[in-house]
């Protein structure tokens, strides 16, 4: 994301956790916007300091796990951080939008600027065919009453005088869930939204924040339940020093605990390696069967025969379903692909289970790459509640802990090399194959990020019933890189691919089902 | 000629707010300046705490000069100043 943007909402983040730490939460929390941007302080953003101290305020608000946009600007942080000590519940609404932010970005049009030259033979206005563009002065006009953005003009002046102008957030949104509206402000549809966090990192304002739930974190060990970790495989290569010196500095930052989620992941591979090779049995045994029949009746010239229920439910491929983003698609857009998408569950929900069984009591926490998280452990009971990782970065900023000093504390079990490398593009595919004795039964076809091409692309697959190039696998990640590239990482993908390649380097092979 | 030296704050805060991605000068100093200038990670260098505290992370330090909200971009100008 936009640096000083994400800065910014970092060190909010630090000075939540530190007035919740403080004697005095609620004053401290009011204090907050007048901390960051004290009387006279040169103001580094917008227009004066209590504009900047509004906004503040209303990052503050997300933070606290608060909709910015119920917000009606009467309500002080201090009734807010008091409010949300009382809260009980989460809500299943991730994302808020800072809709003062949206001030500062221009519409989604097609503009036609200054280097328009006027020419002869107008091909722009040739190109338009809804009548959109007239001339006066001797320059192009869009009338945006009629313009339907469908960029033929853009593509046709040999000047390139035309431009889109593009709303970020709306841009990076692969449903369109995220919109400007005729107000100018951005809003989400939630029906919509499969919260892939792709808008949060996009606006460069910084808008698009993510409801935290540190608050209730922080309760929950304040309270002196049981509290349990887990996390998620990506987190490798997010943090100086180990996985193990990583375990250390959680619990001392007030966890009780703390499970890799390449546990669950282990098990997930297995299981859909095995589901895989079901599967594909059926497609081998319907394949034989037809060679059979065609073989029998003398080849070509047989009319085809109803399909049999079972010879129905046979699926040319299937495709992975670790990952949130994905599964929200599937769900809200993509319905159609549901019959080939593995039945496995992900790798959180075993992790949770196994923590859950051990300790009922406790409380666990996934500690998560992105947004898409928040909702699959909404749903799941076993899962309390959801810190990303900048909110865990935070944590140890406001804790002052220094993890690469710190000794490392060793894993219950210790989980896979295929299994830690499950945050990477491609890991996933890869770790169905290393857990089979025959490993080319695997044809594996990635989708690294989910944007419109790819989902055309998935579509296209359910409909027709097979991938292309006799694919068999579809590894399906919401985000390009996969989870290493989350909207809540923090490290850049290289260096984090590098740290984490350490790790892997001195991990054991996945068993063979 | 004395060796420029650059230290890189490993400590979490320095880390966290944009310090990680300063591990791109591992590669680009040696291929930049071979050994004349030598590159390390340090422990917390303390300078979180004073000062606007971790509002001016990550921080590096080039010989005794202090490298606030530093990138890969400011930290190489600050190089190239010292070499002159």
């Amino acid at each position: 994301m936009a640096g000083q943007a994400i800065h910014l909402k970092k060190e909010i983040l630090v000075r939540i956790i530190k007035a919740f730490l403080s004697d005095d939460f609620e004053e401290q929390a009011r204090l907050i916007p007048y901390t960051m941007r004290p009387k006279g302080m040169e103001v580094p953003y917008r227009c004066c300091v209590y504009k900047e101290r509004a906004i503040i305020k209303d990052r503050t608000i997300a933070g606290l796990g608060f909709p910015i946009e119920e917000d009606d600007e009467t309500v002080s942080l201090a009734t807010y951080a008091k409010k949300a000590l009382e809260r009980k519940e989460i809500s299943d609404k991730n994302l808020t939008v800072l809709q003062a932010a949206c001030k500062g970005c221009a519409t989604n049009r097609i503009y036609v600027t200054d280097l328009c030259q006027g020419c002869v033979a107008r091909p722009c206005q040739t190109a338009c065919k809804f009548g959109a563009i007239s001339i006066v002065n001797g320059r192009s006009i869009i009338d945006d009453s009629k313009c339907k953005k469908c960029k033929m003009c853009v593509n046709a002046c040999p000047y390139n005088a035309i431009v889109k102008i593009t709303v970020p957030c709306e841009d990076s949104c692969p449903v369109g869930a995220i919109k400007k509206d005729e107000t100018g402000f951005a809003s989400i549809d939630y029906d919509k939204c499969i919260n892939c966090g792709r808008c949060t990192a996009a606006c460069p304002f910084g808008a698009v924040h993510e409801r935290s739930q540190i608050v209730d974190i922080l309760k929950a060990i304040k309270s002196k339940k049981k509290v349990i970790a887990m996390i998620a495989p990506s987190i490798a290569g997010q943090f100086p020093g180990t996985i193990y010196q990583l375990k250390t500095a959680i619990i001392n930052s007030g966890f009780d605990d703390v499970y890799e989620v390449a546990q669950g992941a282990d098990i997930t591979a297995n299981n859909e390696a095995k589901e895989f090779m079901e599967r594909m049995e059926g497609v081998n045994e319907k394949n034989s069967e037809w060679l059979n029949a065609w073989v029998n009746e003398g080849g070509y010239g047989e009319e085809h025969e109803e399909k049999t229920e079972k010879e129905e439910n046979v699926r040319n491929f299937m495709t992975t379903s670790c990952c949130a983003g994905y599964n929200q698609l599937i769900k809200k857009h993509l319905p159609e692909i549901k019959p080939y998408v593995s039945d496995t569950k992900t790798p959180l929900y075993y992790t949770a289970e196994i923590v859950k069984k051990e300790f009922p009591d406790a409380v666990t926490v996934f500690l998560s790459p992105c947004v898409a998280k928040r909702a699959e452990s909404y749903d799941n009971p076993n899962v309390d509640y959801v810190m990303n990782y900048e909110e865990l970065g935070a944590l140890f900023i406001a804790k002052k802990i220094q993890i690469n000093e710190l000794d490392e504390s060793k894993y219950v079990v210790e989980s896979s090399k295929q299994a830690r490398n499950f945050g990477v593009t491609g890991g996933v595919a890869e770790s169905v194959k290393a857990s089979l004795r025959d490993e080319d039964a695997v044809k594996p076809m990635i989708i690294n990020g989910l944007n419109k091409d790819s989902i055309k692309q998935l579509k296209k697959y359910a409909t027709s019933g097979s991938c292309d190039n006799g694919c068999n696998l579809i590894e399906v990640m919401c985000c390009e890189g996969g989870c290493i590239g989350g909207n809540a990482t923090i490290n850049n993908q290289k260096i984090a691919k590098k740290q984490l390649d350490t790790l892997l380097n001195n991990s054991h092979d996945i068993d063979k089902i | 000629m004395a060796k420029v030296e650059v230290k890189v704050c490993l400590g979490t805060t320095c880390y966290v707010m944009g310090g990680s991605n300063l591990q791109e000068l591992n590669d680009i100093i040696p291929r930049k300046y071979g050994d004349k200038v030598e590159i390390m990670g340090a422990n917390c260098l303390g300078l979180c705490s004073i000062n606007w505290e971790y509002s001016k992370a990550p921080y590096v330090k080039v010989d005794e000069e202090v490298v606030t909200e530093a990138t890969v971009e400011k930290v190489l100008e600050v190089i190239d100043r010292k070499l002159g």
